[in-house]
């Protein structure tokens, strides 16, 4: 356990002064990550207005809170793992890694968790200055913030198993730009990044309520946002927590086959 | 006697590559059925390494040297035969044994980029979990033998391709692997370079007891290096021995060179003239005859300087290569 620490205090140092190097990469990717939900905050709150000032259950400043969660629950949680397997793979990147005395995927965490560090501070501040714009209402409840915490962690390993199990299609496929595509619609609409999942009609909401999508991204919001009971909030983080089991016994299965091609076919 | 350290049986290796016509009906055609063919790239070696030896390990391109190098230390798993490595079958690639061993491929790079080598050495003490008094003697041992000194701070993109790869070579050695594979670890650097290099490798060896397999193109490192030489051609071996006994079984000819002051002289009465330089002649003579063509020439010539050698070991190498093809 010690060695694992001092592995990770490493991997954070060693990635905090890579990122220093790409300060310019890094504030266009939090751009990105503002735009996006600013963009969706505008377009509902445009429609919410000229709908006379609620569309569903949502009012305009409902939209306001919802996306400036969803766009700090978003970036606390995404990866870009996706784009990097598939040059690992050819360049043989992976080779070195598999001949460590350590599972890549400790490295990869430790990276996805000290950038996160470095952009979370802005996104903050980001997120304070669009709340004076936007003037969201927020009903805090202290419980619900208090249990977003272990949520968005939840989330945050949910979705990071899960885009580092796909990342993996690199070892059978040259071409994994159309399974990210597709990865990443299911998450525009199923997690909630595009609208509150609850404006959706019926078959997409059941889609929803049985893949893994909505507890990436969506439950956290909701919790924040004190729009869930006491009762749902236990048996989201249960859901999470088994979605979390299942794509960890996935992640497994794939990575041991995969490196078994990989091994067969050339690194 | 101890158990080898590298122990190779019938090792084989078989690809499956998928071939098809170029053309857009021939790429439609494979979405049905895939031609495959199976390309050995190993096919039946076997060689044991010693505690403490320096091999080279020859072929030209595509001969199965690289592919060896990844079974051995666990990058792909043999078709068939077996192999271990410190009594471990490499491509279970158990963490005793990848602490053990080091793989340096001179065209790829494990450094990061962006940052100093000094931070990558750091995140390597930590991924091998090599105790900090270990660590610091083994970095002043590396900084000392590769002149590392003033490199170690500076971020790694900004260095030279000599300095970067000496910077890779001490990193994958920082855990003071027992078993080091070198994958052409000289290629590219100019000669200076590559001579710092294989004194380093052999200092290495001589101090740790490493044993060291090294493939090359460049002669010159495997002369310095290495008294045995194992050779393979298209996934077979051609010859394991020392490097002595490979020149003297593959060159039945001694190359002699005799400096006259000019090139007026026809000499090819005494063997075959293979150049005539600034005064210089070339010649090459049976090898049962060398010591008869010299007195001949000596008594016949005005001789201003006369050298008998064995030809360039490069040429030799040519040779096995063309007597394995044959």
């Amino acid at each position: 356990m010690n060695g694992l620490r001092d592995l990770y205090t490493q991997q954070f140092k060693t990635t905090f002064a890579s990122m220093l190097q790409y300060r310019a990469s890094l504030a266009i990717w939090m751009i990105g990550h503002v735009l996006e939900p600013l963009v969706y905050l505008i377009v509902w709150s445009t429609v919410s207005v000229s709908s006379g000032g609620s569309v569903g259950t949502y009012t305009t400043r409902d939209f306001a809170a919802y996306f400036l969660v969803m766009m700090l629950v978003n970036h606390v949680t995404y990866t870009w793992i996706m784009y990097e397997y598939e040059y690992r793979v050819r360049e043989g990147g992976l080779s070195f890694a598999l001949l460590r005395p350590a599972h890549p995927i400790h490295a990869d965490i430790a990276d996805n968790v000290s950038s996160k560090l470095i952009t979370l501070p802005f996104m903050l501040l980001i997120a304070f200055v669009l709340a004076l714009i936007f003037r969201p209402t927020i009903a805090f409840a202290p419980w619900a913030v208090a249990a977003f915490l272990p949520a968005v962690l939840l989330a945050f390993l949910l979705r990071f198993l899960i885009e580092w199990t796909l990342a993996l299609t690199a070892f059978w496929t040259t071409r994994v730009g159309a399974v990210n595509q597709t990865y990443f619609v299911a998450m525009l609409f199923l997690s909630g990044q595009m609208a509150p999942l609850s404006l959706f009609p019926l078959p997409v909401r059941i889609a929803a309520a049985v893949l893994p999508f909505q507890w990436m991204v969506s439950f956290p919001v909701q919790l924040f946002l004190g729009q869930l009971t006491p009762i749902q909030a236990m048996e989201g983080i249960a859901a999470q927590i088994l979605w979390v089991g299942i794509a960890f016994v996935l992640l497994r299965i794939v990575w041991r086959a995969g490196v078994r091609v990989y091994s067969a076919v050339g690194a | 006697m101890t158990d080898p350290v590298i122990h190779l049986r019938d090792l084989r290796k078989i690809y499956v590559v998928s071939e098809r016509e170029s053309g857009i009906l021939a790429a439609l055609q494979s979405l049905l059925h895939r031609e495959t063919e199976n390309i050995p790239a190993v096919d039946g070696i076997s060689f044991d390494l010693r505690s403490g030896e320096v091999v080279g390990f020859l072929g030209p391109n595509g001969a199965g040297k690289t592919t060896t190098l990844k079974m051995l230390s666990g990058l792909l798993h043999p078709t068939g035969g077996g192999v271990s490595v410190l009594g471990h079958v490499p491509w279970k690639r158990e963490k005793a044994f990848l602490r053990q061993i080091t793989l340096v491929m001179g065209q790829r790079n494990q450094l990061v980029w962006d940052i100093p080598a000094l931070d990558s050495f750091e995140l390597n003490r930590a991924i091998y979990r090599i105790p900090a008094p270990d660590y610091r003697r083994m970095l002043s041992d590396l900084t000392e033998l590769l002149e590392l000194g003033p490199l170690l701070r500076k971020p790694v993109r900004n260095l030279s391709l000599g300095e970067r790869m000496k910077c890779e070579i001490a990193a994958a050695l920082l855990h003071r692997p027992q078993v080091v594979f070198l994958d052409e670890p000289t290629i590219g650097l100019d000669v200076t370079m590559q001579r710092r290099i294989r004194t380093f490798l052999a200092e290495y060896n001589r101090r740790y007891g490493a044993t060291i397999l090294l493939t090359s193109h460049y002669m010159a490192d495997v002369e310095a290096l290495c008294r045995r030489v194992i050779i393979i051609h298209r996934g077979k071996l051609l010859f394991d021995g020392d490097l002595s006994d490979l020149v003297q079984r593959f060159t039945a000819h001694k190359t002699i060179v005799v400096r006259l002051g000019d090139c007026l002289a026809d000499l090819h009465a005494y063997g075959d003239v293979v150049s005539c330089d600034e005064g210089s002649f070339t010649l090459r003579v049976p090898k049962a005859q060398t010591a008869h063509v010299t007195e001949r020439l000596l008594a016949d010539l005005p001789v201003i300087d006369l050298l008998v050698e064995d030809p360039p070991i490069e040429e030799v190498i040519e040779r096995v290569f063309e007597q394995g093809a044959e």
